[in-house]
C-alpha cells in the first residue's frame, strides 16, 4: 500500500515538474479560500457545471446516431428512442438536461441579483457569465431544431424570421442564416455543426474564463462582505475555508440531491407536461402546414411575450421591428446591471425597502412573462404582456435611482451565520 | 481551522463510504453508455439470416451472398476439386483439421460443409479483412507452383484452398470462417441460422 | 348549411359535455401493465390500421419481444407485408395512390399517440359519424373532415348525429351537434368496442414509447440508489464541517 502511493507521489511530483499540477489545484481548490457562510443559493454555480458535462457527454453520444439531414433527422431521433441499446435513456438525459440548464442558470442569475454578485469587483464575472448566457440561447435555439418535428422547424423559421425586422438588410441577414429562403436541410446542417462543434467550444472557454475570474477577486456571499479584508497571519481569509474539501464536500450533497430531482422528470415524466418535450415536436416537419398554436420551449417565453407585446408602430418604426429591438434590449440590459446598480451595498440583506419591492415585481413580472408567451395570445393577455414589458424595463431604467435613494442597513465587517 | 477533536478514522471511512457507493454509481451509469455500442436493432435487422437460391448454381461455379454487409460464398465443388482436397500436400495446410478456425461443429471436417459438394465460406480474409480472388482453376497465373485451385488474397498474398484452409508460409493465420447456415430444402439455403438458432 | 359550421364549432362528444376548446375528449385509461390488453390491441392495430397507416419505427420482434408474443405467432398472425421478423410495420399501399384515394397519404403512426394523445385517439375512434357530404360518407367530430373512412364501422356500427338550433355570439342561429345515436348496429356491443378502441389506443402508446416499460423501473432503482448516496454523502459533509465555526 505504502509502495503504490510513494510510487503515485512520485509520479504526481514528476508531473508537477513540468507541469503546474499543484499550483492549479491549490488556487482552485485545495487553498482557493471560499467565504463560509455560502447558502442554498450558492449551488447553482456547480451544477450548471454538472449539467455542462451531462449535456456534453450526451451529446458525445447522441452525435453517434443522429443524422442532420431532413429526410432522415426525426426517423433517426426515433432509432436512437427505440432502436440503440440505452438510447432513450441517453437522449433524455440531453432533452431533461437542456431544461435542467436553464433552470440552474436562472437561478444562479438570480442568486447574483439577490446578493450583488454583479457589483465591483465582480463585474467582469457577470459579463462573462452574460455572455456565457447568450451562448446557452444560441445552443438551445440551435439544438432544438436538430429533431426535425413541427415544433423545431417552425420555431426556427419564427425566430429567425425575427432577423427579417432589421431595416434594409433583414431580407439578407435572414436568408443568410438559413442558407436557403426557407428553413430547410441546409439551415439544419448548419445548425448541427454550431450546435455540436462552435458553441460548445465557446461555451467551454467561457466557463474556464468566468472561473479564473471568479478566482482572480474571490467568491461574494450572501452578506456581500469582502473577506478578504480579514486574514489571519498565513494570509488566509479569517472567514474562508478552503473549497476542497469543505465546499466539494458541500456540493457534492447538493449535486445528489440534484441528480435525484433530475432523474425524477427524466425517468418519471421526461415530456414534463409538453414543456420539456413538446407534443408538436412528435409530429415531423412539414413546410406546408403550420401547427396551430406554436410558442417557443419554456426558457425562450418571457422573451417571446416581450417580442409579442409590441403591438403598435411608432416613430415611424413598424411595430414588428419594436418586438425585434425589445427582446434585444430585454437580454443585452442584463450587461449593464454593474452600472445600474449604485447601492454602496451588495447582499440584499441590507437593502431598503426599495430595492427589495423592486426585484420581486420584477421577478413576478418575468414569471408572468414568462407564462404568458407559452400561451396563445388573446388582448387580455396582450395587455397583460404589455404591462409586464414595461415594469421589465423600468426594474433596469430605474435602478440608479432607487438604488440611490434606497435606506440602506449598515453592513457587517465580517461574515454572520 | 483544523480542529483536533477530529476524529480521522471516522472521517476516512465517511468519505470512503461515500467514494466507494460514488464509484460504483458511476460504474452503472456507464453501462447505458457502452451498451450503447452494441449492433442496435436496426443493425440486427439488417444483418438477419438471408435465404439464397442456388437451383442456378451450376457445378465449379461460385455465387456471392451478402450476410450482415460481408460477402458469403457458395461454391459447388465438382467431384474432381473434391477428390483433390482429400489429398492434401503433407505440411502444405496450417490448419488442416480446422482446430483453430471458426465454424460450426458441422463444418469442422475436411471439406468443411455440411454437404461436401456444397462449399459457403465468409469471403474475408482472416489476416486483415481483405476479400480474396476465387481462383478454382489448377493453372491460375500468379500464384506459385502445386496450385490446385482456391482463393488467393491480393492484399498480401495468403492462399486458401477449395475448402478455405490456408496454406502455410503465408500471413493469414486461419482458415476462412464457415458462418452458420442450413438447408431449407433442395435448392435454397439460410445463411447466418442453423438449427441451433440464429448467429 | 351544417356542412360549413359544424366542423369549426365547439362540438360534443358522447356524455353530452361542453368545451371550450375543441370537443371533450374522454379518458382512454391507458394501461401498459395490461399485457393481455397491448396483445389484443397489437392484433387489431396491424388488421385494421397498417392496411393504409406505416409504423416505420417499430419492429416486430420488438412488438414480440415487449408484448411477450412468441415470434412465430407475430410472424403468422401479424406480418401481412413482410416476413422478416426484424422488420418494421411497413405498409402495402403506394403513398402516390393513397393520395389519389384519400387525397393525402395517410400518416406514420409509430409516435401519433405522443403527438395527438392517448385521450385524443380514443375518441376520435368513436366519433365517426353519417355525413353524405364527405366523400368517405362519414365525418368526425373531433377531427373535422378527416380523410379517413370509419375502418371499423363493421364493430361499431354506424352513428348518426343530432343537431340542435343554437344562437351564436352574433345572435344568429346555427346548428350544433348534440350528440351521437346508433343508425345501424355492429357486431360489438358498446362496451365491447369502447375495449377495443382501448385495446388499441393503449397498444399505441406503446408504441410511441417502448422505453417507457422499463423506464420507471429503471427510475425507481436509480433514484434508491441516489438516496443511499444522499446520506453516504451528507454524512460525510456532516462531519466535515464540524471543523467549521
Amino acid at each position: 500500500m505504502n509502495a503504490i502511493v510513494k510510487q503515485l507521489t512520485g509520479l504526481r511530483d514528476w508531473v508537477d515538474d513540468r507541469f503546474p499540477l499543484m499550483t492549479l489545484w491549490n488556487d482552485h481548490m485545495g487553498a482557493y479560500y471560499a467565504p463560509k457562510n455560502f447558502n442554498f443559493w450558492y449551488y447553482f454555480g456547480v451544477l450548471s457545471l454538472v449539467v455542462f458535462v451531462i449535456q456534453i457527454l450526451t451529446g458525445i453520444w447522441l452525435v453517434m446516431s443522429y443524422k442532420p439531414d431532413a429526410t432522415l433527422a426525426f426517423a433517426s431521433v426515433e432509432y436512437i428512442m427505440r432502436d440503440v441499446s440505452w438510447g432513450w435513456l441517453i437522449r433524455y438525459m440531453h432533452s431533461t438536461g437542456a431544461s435542467a440548464f436553464f433552470i440552474v442558470i436562472y437561478l444562479h442569475m438570480f442568486r447574483a441579483l439577490l446578493y450583488g454578485s454583479f457589483k465591483k469587483p465582480r463585474e467582469l464575472i457577470w459579463i462573462l457569465g452574460m455572455f456565457l448566457y447568450l451562448a446557452l440561447m444560441a445552443e438551445a435555439f440551435m439544438g432544438y431544431l436538430l429533431p426535425w418535428g413541427q415544433m423545431s422547424y417552425w420555431g426556427a423559421q419564427v425566430i429567425i424570421s425575427l432577423f427579417g425586422a432589421v431595416p434594409v438588410i433583414g431580407g439578407w441577414l435572414s436568408e443568410m442564416i438559413r442558407g436557403d429562403y426557407v428553413v430547410s436541410d441546409i439551415t439544419l446542417n448548419r445548425f448541427f455543426s454550431l450546435h455540436v462543434v462552435a458553441l460548445p467550444f465557446a461555451i467551454a472557454g467561457l466557463v474556464v474564463l468566468h472561473i479564473i475570474a471568479l478566482h482572480e477577486v474571490g467568491s461574494n456571499n450572501p452578506d456581500g462582505v469582502e473577506i478578504k479584508k480579514h486574514k489571519d497571519e498565513n494570509g488566509h481569509p479569517l472567514d474562508g475555508i478552503p473549497f476542497h474539501p469543505y465546499y466539494s464536500v458541500k456540493d457534492s450533497v447538493g449535486v445528489v440531491v440534484f441528480l435525484i430531482l433530475f432523474s425524477m422528470v427524466l425517468f418519471f415524466i421526461p415530456e414534463f407536461g409538453g414543456y420539456f418535450l413538446e407534443d408538436n415536436n412528435f409530429f415531423p416537419a412539414d413546410p406546408m402546414k403550420t401547427p396551430l398554436h406554436i410558442a417557443p420551449v419554456w426558457y425562450f417565453t418571457p422573451y417571446y411575450s416581450i417580442l409579442r407585446a409590441n403591438t403598435v408602430n411608432f416613430f415611424f418604426v413598424p411595430a414588428k421591428l419594436w418586438g425585434v429591438i425589445f427582446m434585444g434590449l430585454g437580454v443585452m440590459i442584463f450587461f449593464l446591471l454593474p452600472w445600474l446598480d449604485r447601492s454602496p451595498v451588495k447582499s440584499i440583506r441590507y437593502r431598503g425597502g426599495l430595492f427589495k419591492g423592486a426585484l420581486a415585481i420584477f421577478v413576478v413580472a418575468f414569471v408572468i412573462l414568462g407564462y404568458l408567451g407559452a400561451l396563445p395570445p388573446t388582448p387580455g393577455r396582450n395587455i397583460m404582456a404589455q404591462i409586464c414589458t414595461v415594469i421589465y424595463f423600468l426594474f433596469f431604467l430605474l435602478m440608479p435611482i432607487y438604488t440611490k435613494l434606497d435606506k440602506t442597513k449598515p453592513v457587517p465587517d465580517r461574515v454572520t451565520h | 481551522m483544523s480542529d483536533n477533536a477530529v476524529d480521522t478514522g471516522r472521517r476516512q471511512f465517511l468519505t470512503g463510504t461515500a467514494s466507494v457507493l460514488g464509484g460504483i454509481g458511476a460504474c452503472f451509469a456507464a453501462v447505458p453508455f457502452i451498451a450503447s455500442f452494441q449492433p442496435s436493432e436496426k443493425a440486427k435487422a439488417i444483418g438477419a439470416p438471408v435465404e439464397v437460391d442456388i437451383s442456378k448454381l451450376e457445378s465449379g461455379q461460385r455465387i456471392i451472398a451478402k450476410w450482415r454487409g460481408k460477402p458469403v460464398w457458395i461454391v459447388r465443388r465438382t467431384p474432381e476439386m473434391i477428390e483433390a482436397l482429400k489429398k492434401p500436400l503433407a505440411g502444405q495446410l496450417r490448419d488442416p483439421e480446422s482446430k483453430e478456425s471458426e465454424q460450426p461443429k458441422y463444418a469442422q471436417n475436411e471439406m468443411r460443409s455440411k454437404n461436401p459438394e456444397l462449399l459457403i465460406l465468409v469471403g474475408i480474409c482472416t489476416h486483415l479483412g481483405c476479400s480474396p480472388t476465387f481462383l478454382p482453376s489448377p493453372d491460375a497465373a500468379g500464384v506459385g507452383e502445386n496450385w490446385r485451385g482456391g482463393f488467393f488474397c491480393p492484399c498480401h498474398g495468403s492462399k486458401f484452398d477449395l475448402a478455405g484452409r490456408v496454406f502455410t508460409g503465408v500471413p493469414a493465420p486461419t482458415n476462412l470462417p464457415v458462418p452458420p447456415y442450413k438447408f431449407l430444402n433442395d435448392t435454397r439455403i439460410l445463411i447466418g441460422e442453423d438449427d441451433g438458432g440464429a448467429a | 348549411m351544417r356542412r360549413l359550421i359544424t366542423p369549426i364549432l365547439a362540438l360534443v362528444v358522447a356524455h353530452g359535455a361542453w368545451a371550450n376548446e375543441g370537443p371533450a375528449l374522454q379518458d382512454a385509461n391507458v394501461d401498459l401493465r395490461d399485457t393481455a390488453s397491448l396483445q389484443r390491441g397489437a392484433k387489431f392495430f396491424v388488421n385494421y390500421c397498417v392496411s393504409c397507416h406505416s409504423a416505420s419505427f417499430m419492429r416486430y420482434n420488438r412488438v414480440a419481444k415487449d408484448l411477450g408474443i412468441p415470434e412465430k405467432a407475430v410472424a403468422t398472425d401479424m406480418m401481412f407485408t413482410t416476413d422478416k421478423i426484424g422488420e418494421t410495420m411497413q405498409v402495402a399501399m403506394k403513398p402516390a395512390d393513397a393520395e389519389n384515394w384519400f387525397g393525402v397519404v395517410p400518416p406514420d403512426l409509430s409516435v401519433i399517440a405522443r403527438a395527438r394523445g392517448a385521450d385524443w385517439i380514443y375518441t376520435f375512434l368513436q366519433s365517426f359519424y353519417l355525413d353524405p357530404s364527405r366523400p368517405t360518407g362519414v365525418n368526425n367530430v373531433v377531427f373535422p373532415s378527416a380523410a379517413m373512412p370509419h375502418v371499423l364501422w363493421e364493430l361499431q356500427g354506424v352513428q348518426r348525429a343530432v343537431f340542435k338550433k343554437e344562437k351564436n355570439a352574433e345572435g344568429k342561429e346555427v346548428d350544433v351537434l348534440e350528440r351521437l345515436e346508433t343508425a345501424v348496429p355492429g357486431r360489438l356491443t358498446d362496451a365491447e368496442y369502447k375495449q377495443t378502441v382501448h385495446d388499441i389506443v393503449n397498444f399505441m402508446v406503446y408504441m410511441g414509447e417502448p422505453a417507457k416499460l422499463v423506464r420507471y423501473k429503471v427510475g425507481a432503482w436509480v433514484i434508491a440508489y441516489l438516496l443511499v448516496l444522499l446520506v453516504a454523502v451528507y454524512a460525510m459533509k456532516k462531519d466535515y464541517w464540524k471543523d467549521v465555526h
